[in-house]
């Protein structure tokens, strides 16, 4: 199994969403996060007065798939989100050790 | 007494009073969340502390008798003998009207300072300073301007408090900036509005009580109160359009907070003039006080001094260009006095020593008392409950729950 940890412009989410799920993935977890990376932040001027912010929103997906899926939601989320412009975001890829799922115990592939 | 002139002036108060708690608005809107009910509270508190004092003995200090042109006597105290009758300052209306007006008028003046030392001052500090200013800045100030006191028997004029409440507010207010000192981690974090449309809504709000300031600060309904009326709104409106039109070229983008703030610089600039100047002077007086201003917020930059809420680059610059201004343009056909422009050089004098004369004498009491309060309480909370927001250590309380 693998975890995904998407990070995506908050604009896309609903795309990725759909995308995910054409694909048959029905489980997922996001958060709404703030941060920066080549893209930079954006200037905000209050009475002349001009500060940097430099921690932008994001949107942070967790998604656990079995092994043979990673590349079609890798293929499925690039689809969705990419832009081609800066700030698109990224992917992480961990392995996972295990899953159960609490209601009945089942452990590994069968959890997710 | 004169009925007509009497339900006027009460409406006027009841507007001016608004001004205050539109104020908290005003301030409240610009601090970060952590600290917006401290800053709508030293608005409310000023309410309740300045209305108490003014009652038992701030209005006999500002408008009963005169010694020496310093400072008015005792004899009204516990506003004994103001009463119905007309026998105040002015005949037309009844002695508690007027000073019920009046004391309006200290509330907001107390509460306007509180914009400088925002986020990061003890709230007994606060009330302290701001019961000892009151009785010995704005009594006396109110004393020389409007109580018959020097700067009266000077020439020098001042229709609606450009000198008593934004030049004297504006004063204490650098003084409280220097003394108090900057906020923790200023210019190393942004320190934002937490809630941009409440501050254009206490805007909004200032303004319209500005009328019943500048109107009612001809205390009769007659033509000046009328003229007074559109001169303030002619400045307010030119306030606006230069702040913006400024904002525009030097940042590129024209803001709503600009938009807000060139309004109360054009409120501020008029306020000397509203009844003096005519109407044409008056929407330059708006317009050159929005771009005068939007210069006089950056100064604190330049010169190092946390004016949490620009107080200073606002009713400072603000009031001395009006008080200056008014004695450019003043005019005999509006109300009797004429300016340098209408050949009298005198009042142009008279202007100047008063501008100096207000921000010299209430700063240097403002340190005074300054140092007074901070012996006595300590002036600015610790830096952990500084961090943590005035809200939470000095209140026990959070504006949201979100």
């Amino acid at each position: 199994m693998k975890k995904l940890e998407i990070i995506i412009r908050p604009s896309k989410l609903d795309d990725v969403k759909q995308r995910l799920s054409a694909i048959g993935i029905h489980g997922m977890n996001y958060t709404e996060i703030r941060g920066f990376g080549r893209q930079g932040g954006h200037m905000e001027v209050y009475r002349g007065s001009t500060y940097a912010v430099d921690c932008l929103p994001k949107i942070k997906l967790d998604v656990v798939v079995h092994d043979e899926a990673l590349d079609k939601v890798m293929d499925a989320v690039i689809s969705a989100a990419r832009t081609g412009n800066i700030g698109d975001g990224k992917i992480f890829i961990y392995d996972v050790l295990d899953a159960m799922r609490i209601r009945t115990g089942e452990r590994g592939n069968a959890a997710l | 007494m004169n009925p007509a002139d009497t339900a006027f002036i009460i409406i006027c108060a009841a507007m001016v009073m608004l001004m205050t708690p539109a104020l908290a608005l005003f301030y409240g809107g610009l601090v970060r969340s952590r600290n917006i009910l401290s800053t709508c509270m030293h608005s409310y508190a000023s309410l309740g502390l300045i209305t108490v004092l003014w009652a038992l003995f701030g209005y006999s200090l500002a408008f009963s008798g005169d010694v020496s042109g310093i400072i008015g006597n005792l004899d009204k105290i516990f506003l004994q003998g103001v009463g119905a009758a007309a026998d105040g300052p002015v005949d037309n209306l009844p002695h508690t009207v007027f000073m019920a007006f009046q004391c309006m008028f200290a509330v907001l003046t107390v509460a306007l300072i509180s914009g400088a030392y925002a986020e990061r001052i003890r709230f007994s500090a606060m009330l302290l300073f701001s019961a000892l200013w009151m009785i010995f800045a704005y009594c006396p100030m109110a004393h020389w301007v409007w109580g018959g006191g020097w700067m009266a028997q000077l020439g020098a004029v001042d229709f609606a408090g450009g000198a008593v409440v934004h030049m004297a507010s504006a004063a204490a207010a650098l003084a409280c900036a220097h003394a108090v000192g900057p906020r923790l981690n200023l210019g190393r974090v942004p320190m934002t509005p937490n809630n941009l449309p409440m501050t254009l809504f206490g805007g909004g709000l200032l303004w319209f009580g500005w009328f019943g300031f500048n109107a009612g600060s001809a205390l009769a309904a007659n033509g000046l109160a009328g003229h007074a009326l559109v001169t303030t709104h002619l400045a307010t409106a030119g306030g606006i359009l230069g702040w913006m039109i400024l904002e525009w070229k030097r940042t590129g983008k024209p803001t709503t907070l600009g938009v807000v703030s060139g309004a109360l610089a054009g409120l501020v600039a008029i306020t000397p003039a509203a009844g003096f100047v005519g109407l044409m002077p008056a929407l330059f007086i708006g317009f050159a006080g929005g771009m005068i201003c939007y210069g006089g917020v950056l100064l604190k930059n330049r010169l190092g001094y946390d004016d949490a809420l620009d107080v200073v680059g606002i009713h400072g610059i603000g009031g001395t260009w009006g008080a200056f201004a008014t004695g450019l343009f003043a005019t005999a056909a509006v109300n009797g006095v004429d300016g340098l422009f209408y050949g009298n050089p005198a009042l142009l004098w008279a202007q100047v020593v008063s501008i100096v004369g207000t921000w010299v004498f209430v700063y240097i009491v403002s340190r005074i008392i300054l140092c007074v309060v901070n012996a006595l309480v300590g002036l600015r909370v610790s830096p952990d409950a500084e961090t943590n927001g005035l809200d939470i250590s000095e209140h026990h309380e959070r504006g949201y729950s979100l």
